[in-house]
């Protein structure tokens, strides 16, 4: 029967890219946490996906680096478990949880087998109630932290992006490195870890994506055991960030061949009426794919880098539009005044009516190809629930797409735009590059 | 938490994807021209992932054009008698596809994924480059300028890079495998059009190739497509094949020692040279699968119970194999020692570790456990067609098949402890290693 929906289907297809069919419900548990849901029995598994706003962002004053240890430590020890029987305890149910902090939120990912969901739960429900945070295990886990952050110390990559994120927010937690420095990491005691825990596990901030192998029914029952005795209130979140970041070059010197650089000015929220303009503009000017302005001048034109890619980043509490690029210390300048032109162009002229079309084309045909997967399904409707997008957004969002009018991009271009705002950090041993503010 | 792990585990991935599973739709066919084909039915999204994989990588390369591999598969992207230059991907993009390409030692593969009724236009233009590239010196000039800057970002600017490179040459003596899969600089730096040209036309032809077509298409809709955009095109009757030259044995062991002021962590390897899987002989393969698991897999491992847990001698140790290869490949071990322990303390605790491992042997009950999420990895396996069919493309231009990987699951869950230790024997041999140190100069406080 399926055979032949599908084969009804292909005939549109012609005419249309394939259209995401991901059939979203939404299920309230008898304890009262909204979870969105896609069920897919066909393999006996099911992904869960749980994010906790606030994220590394909520590290208290002079503790940075604490939400980042004290996640590394959740699968380091649990309830009456410690790190090795614990550790075996999810090899026996072939069970996989990782934990993992960003900027604004704390992620779960989750996956488990149906025939023994409810034990891979409870093991899942300590880790996120009940972490020990034994000593040997904070001590163990603060050496591989600390080493991760004398090798970020060394890393171009790593140096460019702090360069340019410490210039642009200071002392707001998006200025520094989510992980901490070496003193504030080696100072972090285990008090401490329990604080950030506290400011995090809370109802109020929680948002959870299962795709798979389950009935709402079970969900239902499944989210008040794992997460229904959580405090309803957790940290209050920081303040928004000033984007404080005025136009220039800023050279870091480090001894490496190549050339790192990463560039950016303020950016566009997501949930501004411009926002899907300002996507289409991304796509043309330098989003992924070999068809952008920045790939097509700088890579294929001149073969001056492997990679130039512009991105908009519009996180919780400030939005920046942001690139990179990488090229040989005597190649990076010529890099960097294509980037700069394609930027002042864009910002005069907009997008030509064929290049609206090919992203357009792009943007809608390639979305639905990315809901490829159980736990990836879940990742994505986790995102939207904080974006605080409907239920049925997957299906109306390539109309927003189409929706863009090359008015738009023109308008969104000269607003966005700013390549005099521009302001690129470069690692590296920079050849003819001058440095500073732009001459006016 | 292993902040480390990701660092060295390309091969992670490999391990818990290598095994088939259970209720995959997998068909398989061959061309009048010899090109095979694998099908992998997944009916969930109307989607799917078109590959083609050459069964020809860097290890195949003429003496002094290190990099060709690679550089072709770049210039593929380039203008034939029928398509505009970059005008493939351009196609892509405009039905919503997106597209890339990969080389590795023994393979080339090119693919795109894009909604299933767009199967035959991607074969027509797969097809279509197959044979008909027009490469301008232009493209040459402007492409190896992209290459060398790929080589700065993955290599030069990374010393674990580096030192990898000077691990695997010091690896072999005799073999492709010794030279990086992207080339040497001073060589790629002289890399021209009759480099690229000859290379093309020595080994792009039907019949060194496999096509892989995963997800929402029946196997009879791909052979008729398959017929019809790759089906006239003629075998290569001069593709024999692969015929590469063997390492002599090896009876010494090396040492290579790399000092890189950008070094933050520094860590010793350790790199035994070992058989790879072999169509019908995987079971030394399997062994030694389930071996460096159980030494050095996990949070669980003897490894890290030793070295990061009991003795606290390491910030990370861990164990790697890759069985999928033409030819020998190596098992390897790592271990990042703690602030205030030498490279030459975590060596002698490495080894200590694994004399000690040979000593007590396998715990049935971990080894109960491997198998268990070997079994469970054959069901989230199936959450993903691309993966079934890289994987397939993997084994199949590695000398493997299709039975071979439809037999791993079995193979490997039939390894006893005895195998394991049989494996260890075999390969943990410090004659057949290399031994490597990644660490920073010697400054003048460290020599008093």
């Amino acid at each position: 029967m399926k055979h032949l929906i599908l084969s009804f289907a292909a005939l549109i297809l012609l005419a249309l890219p394939a259209r995401a069919e991901v059939d979203i419900e939404e299920v309230t548990s008898p304890g009262g946490i909204t979870a969105w849901l896609v069920q897919e029995p066909s393999i006996p598994f099911t992904a869960l996906h749980i994010r906790f706003r606030g994220g590394a962002t909520l590290d208290r004053e002079g503790k940075r680096g604490a939400m980042n240890l004290m996640t590394g430590l959740l699968e380091e020890g649990a309830g009456d478990l410690d790190a090795r029987a614990f550790a075996r305890e999810m090899e026996s149910l072939a069970a996989s949880f990782s934990y993992s902090v960003r900027d604004d939120a704390l992620s779960i990912q989750a996956r488990f087998l149906t025939e023994n969901r409810d034990d891979a739960v409870a093991l899942l429900r300590s880790s996120i109630k009940a972490p020990r945070f034994d000593p040997d295990a904070i001590d163990r886990v603060r050496e591989q932290v600390l080493s991760g952050i004398r090798s970020d110390a060394v890393d171009p990559n790593e140096i460019a992006t702090r360069t340019w994120r410490s210039m642009a927010f200071g002392d707001h937690p998006y200025g520094s490195a989510l992980s901490g420095t070496e003193q504030s990491v080696t100072a972090l005691t285990r008090a401490d870890l329990l604080a950030a825990h506290g400011d995090i596990f809370a109802k109020d901030r929680m948002y959870v994506g299962a795709v798979g192998d389950i009935t709402p029914e079970e969900l239902g029952t499944l989210l008040d055991t794992l997460l229904g005795d959580l405090p309803e209130t957790g940290a209050p979140m920081p303040e928004a960030a000033v984007v404080g970041i005025a136009g220039g070059i800023t050279v870091v010197p480090m001894d490496v061949p190549q050339s790192v650089a990463v560039f950016g000015h303020a950016g566009i929220e997501q949930d501004d009426d411009d926002s899907f303009a300002a996507r289409v503009l991304n796509q043309v000017l330098g989003g992924g794919g070999f068809q952008s302005r920045l790939t097509q001048e700088v890579r294929v034109e001149r073969g001056l880098t492997y990679g130039v890619y512009s991105f908009l980043v519009p996180r919780d509490l400030a939005a920046t539009y942001q690139g990179q690029v990488a090229s040989a210390n005597d190649r990076i300048a010529e890099a960097i005044d294509v980037i700069r032109a394609e930027w002042a162009r864009a910002a005069a002229e907009g997008v030509t009516a064929e290049e609206l079309e090919a992203a357009k084309t792009y943007m809608t045909g390639s979305y639905p190809l990315q809901f490829d997967g159980n736990g990836t399904i879940a990742r994505i409707m986790v995102g939207m629930q904080m974006l605080g997008l409907p239920v049925d957004y997957i299906a109306t969002r390539n109309e927003k797409v189409d929706a863009v009018t090359l008015e738009d991009v023109q308008r969104v271009a000269a607003s966005l735009l700013d390549p005099d705002g521009l302001h690129f950090v470069v690692v590296g041993q920079p050849e003819g590059l001058s440095t500073g503010p732009l001459p006016n | 938490m292993s902040i480390w792990r990701s660092a060295f585990a390309a091969s992670l991935t490999l391990w818990m994807a290598t095994s088939a599973q259970a209720d995959e739709q997998v068909s398989t066919f061959t061309l009048d021209n010899g090109m095979d084909v694998v099908v992998v039915q997944d009916t969930r999204a109307p989607v799917v992932t078109h590959m083609l994989w050459y069964r020809v990588g860097s290890a195949d390369e003429p003496d002094g054009a290190s990099g060709v591999a690679h550089f072709l598969e770049h210039l593929m992207f380039k203008a034939t008698d029928n398509m505009e230059t970059g005008e493939f991907s351009r196609v892509v993009a405009e039905n919503g596809g997106r597209d890339n390409a990969f080389t590795s030692y023994d393979y080339t593969a090119y693919f795109q994924r894009v909604a299933a009724d767009r199967l035959g236009l991607m074969m027509q233009m797969e097809a279509d480059r197959m044979r008909n590239l027009a490469l301008t010196a232009g493209d040459i000039t402007s492409e190896r300028g992209v290459i060398i800057e790929e080589r700065n970002q993955r290599t030069e600017n990374n010393p674990r890079a580096l030192f990898g490179e000077q691990v695997a040459a010091a690896q072999y003596l005799n073999h492709g495998y010794a030279v990086p899969i992207i080339g040497w600089m001073h060589e790629m730096e002289e890399l021209g059009m009759q480099d690229v040209m000859s290379f093309y036309e020595a080994h792009y032809a039907p019949n060194n190739t496999i096509l892989i077509v995963a997800g929402d298409v029946t196997p009879d809709e791909v052979r008729t497509l398959a017929e019809t955009h790759y089906g006239p095109i003629p075998a290569n009757p001069a593709i024999a094949p692969r015929a590469r030259t063997a390492e002599p044995p090896q009876i010494a062991e090396r040492r290579v020692i790399y000092r890189d002021a950008r070094v933050a962590q520094p860590y010793v390897s350790r790199s035994y040279l070992a058989p790879e899987r072999d169509p019908g002989d995987q079971q030394a393969a399997a062994a030694l699968t389930m071996l460096a698991e159980i030494l050095g897999g996990g949070t669980t491992s003897f490894l890290t119970e030793k070295l990061q847990f009991d003795s606290q001698v390491a910030v990370y140790a861990g164990a790697f194999y890759r069985g999928v290869s033409l030819d020998d490949t190596t098992f390897d071990v790592v271990v990042l020692p703690s602030p205030g322990i030498s490279l030459e303390e975590a060596e002698a605790a490495m080894d200590a570790t694994l004399a000690e491992f040979i000593q007590t042997g396998v715990d049935p009950e971990q080894l109960e456990r491997i198998k268990m999420q070997l079994r469970a990895s054959q069901i989230y396996a199936r959450d993903s067609a691309s993966g079934v069919a890289n994987r397939y493309g993997r084994a199949l231009t590695s000398g493997l098949t299709v039975e071979d990987v439809q037999a791993w699951p079995d193979v490997l869950q039939a390894v006893t402890a005895e195998d394991i230790m049989a494996a260890a024997e075999m390969v943990l041999r410090k004659d057949t290693s290399v031994t490597g140190y990644l660490t920073r100069p010697e400054s003048p406080e460290a020599t008093q």
